[in-house]
């Protein structure tokens, strides 16, 4: 039995032997290297562009937007970001021109020589100031989407209610900082088409972008995944840009390119997690219970609208949390600003909307005299009970139990007061605090559904088995997870499955990896084609034909032996679009995680202590593979609670570098703890769900509630930074 | 400016190897574009992330601080050079078993700053790793099960050259 | 990423002789040691285009003397050099400290003091060690050699006492401190591998409850490392008591200007910066010498 072992990963050894290779480890003959030439100025027309004395720059491919064959669109969900800018510029380090040349130091230094002058335009910079609508600078309101939820009637229950909280939350974007930079190599000619390798988590957006940046028939696009160091979301949606770069100009060039970005250009110019504000007012009565929930979630989605509108749909969909409420209002809203387009960010606006509410939880604790573990025990979601957007949840769900772990693994009961004691008078401040939190798991509503995801398994004549999906490792342990799977099915080893590289032209559309569904739904297609192929076989399998005996068998008399499956909903599953109400998510993980701190009033930096992880994750298939997940991602909450700020001026990141944007070291983490429950999912491979970004929404409100508890201060933004502190203390005692 | 170009010999993964090339040209580009050693990575080009660490006469410095005309007459050990052949050094093997890889980029400088750190203290405590370690950022396991391949390498018996 | 290199030359002398010379000859030339500021600013497009002098591979800059009145360190001297030469673990805890706090290993295998002290940034993080001993810097040229005083080397923003032609050859710190209650800290954007905020490096030399003298040095606080010559003044000569802290603290407030900027914030500089000499003096008050 594969599933639940903790088998190695499959291309382990290639990474510790560094013959693993990625996009910038290929060398093509006569390749040319591209760069891009981006605005300097987050708003105006362009009035021209100079190209600088000393370069030689007939040697050098020059292209624009005029050099466009199909459509200078970027295709995703709204049409309105172009590949490269065409008489306006909507921000900083938007593309405007694009250059090749064999010399790699060269093409930097010309790169360098190219002016863009710009007229400038009145820009916008912040989430108000777009709400204000002061200036509009996207289409009518500055608003690329809203939503709306609605149950009960929340303002009879204000009128009346005893308790009202309010509160306003913020969190800062932050830099997805994968090791490996974006990257690009591209072949690309008017009779063969293109071809690109790269890196990337989602090769279909890529091909689907290319096709209409070319205008060309899907045959004639052809995207290949290499290994890919790092992605986190930051490599979903923005690789179609570097891709169709590189294209254009080996289009241009009749070349290959290849394209890869360096960090301080990754870091400025590419997407990031999208900053928030988030607005709660809650009414709860005197004895704890919630009565009323009125939720306003805006996110910042830079200038142009990318996947603002899913963003922004699972961030309200997880506002209100795993708890019970009978009278929700929840505002969402996408808004426009001059600012890089922000993006896919592991959690993918549920981390936002998330660390605001965990920390309204606390301050209503605080308000009705109510410890916060005895608060959230009175409002979990049941069984059988009705979420905030119509989802009745019918998988078993028990966050009381997992509040009781996490609680007695972090000790937190006896530390909770033992820390308030010993806090007084001392340099050094101990605080212990925990969130609770679920994360859906796969496309929202009907996002499997319109994706129709395609998994095929083929066998070879020698019993080789070959899985064949979109579906991308990206250092989640995809390719690994998928043999296990396929394994299990077959009845063979992991070690006799192999993964085939994700080729647009050689595997079907699995969807993307991205929405924590890779395992769940795609892994589900990868047991069921399995499961398929196997059914072939079944008679003389019967026989006591051994499988590699069978398979050759089956293909002497009948040819190509291979098996499909295909995304079906499960039975029962309703999503309304237009509404915005029912079933959500597929199912959900659920979770509670304990953050404990010290904080130095010296110095007043922060530190993690100690940080348990509890969740209910279905089934886990590999134990060393999803723990990795979890301390990940706790790593990386960690890292946006504590570390990462982007230093915004006028729309531009300052602090470009890894020196200045802080990422934690090996010094700075806390041992995490994990520790899983498994409640089987009947839909997931195994019983498995979604794990991916799970670990991303908990870290942060976590540290802040004991951020909150060591000093006594009102955490209402991250990063918490200790010049922060100290502003909130002085705050406190003035 | 006169023609600058230097042609340096030194010694990589125990083979004598000649490049050619600016005296400030990196050590990174040497390995990866001059003699095709693409293990050692480009992460940063600041000498921040330590994803283009190699042992440099036995010192784990990162190749993209190092100019050429400095790697004349060395010993530089990359990636590709730390298994014995097909055998794995017990790291390696650790980060196989433990899980100590996941994206893998950063994997080729850590895998090297834990060698560095065994050959300068065979058994280190779990703070002496982090710290020796510290140099190298990962972005995706939270270290945990780096420290705990490294811990479990001390015990192991020896493979690999360096 | 690969860099246009053609404005740029790397000579390598075989000795400090032919260094020197170069060095003078050639005017607008400047040294090139370890590389690890160097090349982060050849990355980055913000190396001075020019010829530069290899000095890595020179024998007379290297190497640590121990003599009965100082320890002398080879302008060439690493942090990893620093960090396993016995004399200075145990009488100069705070260079120890700071090489300890600088980047990573690899960082600390190839970053040199000599390099350190002449980048010259404010945040660097031995300098402030090395006011709190008094360093002494000797400089030699193709014209001689002399000596100046750490404290006074740096003048503005990288701007030093160092002439054309003239490298740094030798950091003297003299053996004086046994006995000395000693700091060093060192709070930065984290743990490891950073830039500091705010870098203390002092030392008190208390005769009982009175103190005898005192160096505090801090980092990353004005536009140089700076001694906070008001802050000892304030401490010569006095009880050590609370209201002497308070005082010593008020004084260092005279001694720096801190400024906001990407890593932090003015205000936080200087109230860290008055915490940490506080923390100090009180721990010196309740316990035995570092």
């Amino acid at each position: 039995m594969s599933i639940g072992q903790s088998v190695v990963r499959k291309e382990g050894r290639a990474k510790v032997t560094g013959q693993s290779r990625y996009v910038d480890d290929l060398f093509l003959p006569g390749m040319l290297h591209g760069v891009t030439v981006r605005s300097p100025s987050p708003r105006g027309r362009i009035r021209a562009v100079h190209y600088g004395e000393g370069i030689p720059w007939d040697e050098f491919t020059v292209v624009t937007a005029a050099d466009i064959p199909g459509a200078n669109i970027v295709a995703l969900i709204t049409d309105d970001q172009p590949y490269l800018a065409d008489g306006y510029v909507n921000h900083t380090e938007e593309p405007v021109v694009l250059l090749a040349h064999p010399d790699h130091a060269l093409l930097r230094e010309a790169r360098r020589r190219v002016t863009i002058e710009i007229e400038p335009h009145p820009a916008v910079f912040t989430l108000e100031d777009s709400l204000r609508g002061t200036d509009i600078i996207w289409g009518g309101d500055n608003i690329f989407r809203s939503y709306q939820v609605a149950r009960g009637d929340v303002d009879a229950v204000f009128a009346t209610a005893d308790v009202i909280v309010e509160g306003d939350y913020e969190t800062g974007a932050q830099e997805q900082l994968y090791i490996e930079p974006n990257g690009m190599l591209a072949v690309a000619r008017a009779e063969d088409g293109v071809t690109v390798w790269g890196s990337m988590q989602c090769p279909y957006y890529v091909h689907k972008a290319l096709a209409r940046l070319f205008n060309l028939p899907d045959a004639k696009i052809r995207v290949v995944q290499m290994e890919t160091g790092g992605g986190f979301g930051g490599k979903e949606e923005y690789p179609s840009i570097i891709a169709g770069h590189a294209a254009l100009l080996a289009w241009k060039a009749g070349r290959p390119v290849k394209m890869v970005y360096d960090r301080a250009e990754d870091m400025a110019a590419t997407t990031k997690r999208h900053p928030s504000r988030t607005r709660h007012r809650t009414a709860v009565s005197r004895d704890g219970r919630l009565l009323a929930m009125d939720i306003d979630f805006a996110i910042d989605g830079g200038a142009y609208s990318t996947l603002s509108p899913v963003v922004l749909s699972r961030g309200t969909i997880h506002s209100a949390g795993p708890y019970f409420c009978p009278n929700v209002r929840i505002r969402g809203r996408a808004v426009a600003t001059n600012a890089p387009p922000h993006g896919a960010f592991r959690g993918f606006g549920a981390p936002q909307s998330i660390f605001a509410l965990e920390r309204h939880m606390d301050r209503i604790a605080q308000a009705v005299d109510l410890s916060p573990d005895d608060f959230r025990r009175v409002n979990f979601i049941q069984t059988g009970q009705t979420s905030a957007v119509g989802q009745v949840i019918r998988d078993p769900v028990d966050m009381s139990a997992l509040l009781a772990r996490a609680l007695e693994m972090s000790d937190y009961r006896s530390k909770r007061p033992t820390f308030d004691r010993s806090n007084a008078g001392v340099a050094v401040k101990h605080g212990i605090g925990f969130a609770a939190f679920m994360h859906g798991a796969g496309f929202t509503g009907s996002g499997e559904d319109h994706l129709a995801s395609v998994v095929t398994v083929e066998a070879s004549a020698e019993g080789r088995v070959r899985v064949l999906t979109s579906c991308t490792e990206i250092g989640q342990g995809t390719n690994t997870v998928f043999s296990q799977i396929a394994a299990e099915a077959l009845q063979l080893d992991a070690s006799d499955i192999e993964i085939a590289q994700p080729d647009t032209s050689v595997v079907p559309n699995s969807g993307p990896t991205v929405a924590s569904r890779t395992c769940m739904v795609v892994g589900k297609l990868v047991e069921l084609a399995a499961v398929n192929l196997r059914a072939k076989l079944h008679d003389t399998l019967e026989q006591g034909v051994p499988f590699a005996a069978a398979c050759r068998q089956y293909i002497e008399q009948q040819g190509a032996l291979r098996a499909s499956a295909q995304y079906q909903p499960p039975p029962g599953v309703r999503w309304d679009d237009e509404r915005f109400e029912g079933d959500a998510y597929g199912t959900y993980a659920w979770a509670v995680y304990v953050a404990e701190v010290s904080v130095d009033i010296t110095t007043f930096q922060i530190r993690v202590d100690d940080f348990v992880a509890v969740q209910e994750v279905g089934r886990v298939i590999n134990p060393v593979l999803a723990s990795g997940q979890i301390e990940g991602g706790v790593a990386q909450g960690i890292g946006w609670a504590l570390f990462e700020q982007v230093a915004w001026r006028e729309g531009r990141m300052a602090n470009a570098q890894m020196t200045n944007y802080i990422i934690p070291t090996s010094m700075d983490l806390p041992p995490i703890r994990v520790h899983f429950e498994e409640r089987p999912y009947a839909h997931g491979p195994g019983g498995a769900k979604g794990i991916g970004e799970l670990p991303m929404d908990g870290a942060a409100p976590a540290i802040a509630n004991a951020v909150s508890h060591a000093t006594g201060v009102d955490v209402r933004r991250i990063p918490i930074t200790p010049e922060s502190v100290l502003d909130l203390m002085e705050t406190v005692r003035a | 400016m006169p023609d600058p170009t230097v042609s340096i010999r030194c010694r990589v993964n125990g083979r004598d190897v000649d490049v050619t090339g600016h005296p400030m040209m990196r050590l990174l580009d040497a390995l990866r574009v001059d003699l095709h050693l693409t293990g050692t990575k480009e992460g940063c080009g600041e000498g921040e992330c330590g994803a283009c660490s190699v042992l440099l006469d036995g010192e784990l410095v990162n190749s993209c601080l190092v100019p050429l005309v400095h790697a004349r007459g060395v010993e530089i050990v990359t990636i590709e050079g730390v298994a014995a052949e097909e055998r794995l050094h017990v790291v390696q093997e650790a980060f196989i078993a433990d899980g100590g890889a996941q994206c893998g980029i950063c994997t080729p400088g850590m895998v090297l700053a834990a060698v560095s750190l065994l050959n300068r203290n065979p058994s280190p405590t779990e703070d002496e790793i982090r710290e020796g370690l510290a140099g190298n950022l990962c972005r995706c396991t939270g270290y945990q099960r780096i420290f705990a391949a490294v811990a479990n390498a001390c015990r192991g018996p020896r493979g690999g050259t360096p | 990423m690969r860099i246009w290199l053609q404005p740029f030359g790397l000579d390598v002398p075989e000795n400090l002789e032919s260094a020197l010379r170069l060095l003078s000859n050639e005017p607008g030339s400047r040294p090139f040691a370890g590389g690890t500021d160097l090349m982060v600013l050849l990355e980055s497009g913000k190396l001075p285009p020019g010829n530069y002098v290899s000095i890595w591979g020179l024998k007379e800059l290297r190497g640590i003397t121990v003599t009965d009145d100082a320890v002398v360190l080879g302008a060439l001297t690493t942090y990893t050099d620093v960090l396993s030469h016995a004399v200075l673990q145990s009488e100069f805890p705070l260079l120890c400290a700071a090489a300890r706090q600088t980047g990573g290993i690899a960082t600390q295998n190839r970053g040199t003091l000599g390099g350190n002290i002449a980048n010259a940034s404010p945040a660097a993080d031995s300098p402030p060690a090395l006011l709190a001993y008094d360093a002494e810097l000797e400089l030699v040229s193709a014209g001689g050699v002399r000596r100046v005083s750490y404290e006074r080397f740096h003048s503005a923003y990288k701007v030093m006492d160092l002439a054309p032609g003239e490298i740094i050859h030798r950091i003297i710190l003299p053996r004086r401190r046994g006995g000395w209650r000693q700091t060093y800290t060192k709070v930065g954007t984290r743990n490891a591998q950073a830039i500091s905020k705010v870098c203390l490096a002092a030392v008190l030399d208390l005769d009982g409850t009175r103190v005898r003298d005192a160096r505090v040095a801090l980092g990353s606080v004005a536009p140089i490392v700076v001694r906070c010559v008001q802050a000892e003044a304030a401490l010569r000569g006095q009880t050590l008591d609370g209201a002497l802290s308070t005082a010593a603290a008020a004084a260092l407030a005279e001694d720096i200007s801190p400024i906001d900027d990407v890593r932090s914030t003015a205000r936080y500089r200087m109230r860290v910066a008055q915490n940490l000499l506080i923390q100090f003096l009180t721990d010196s008050r309740s316990r035995r010498s570092h």
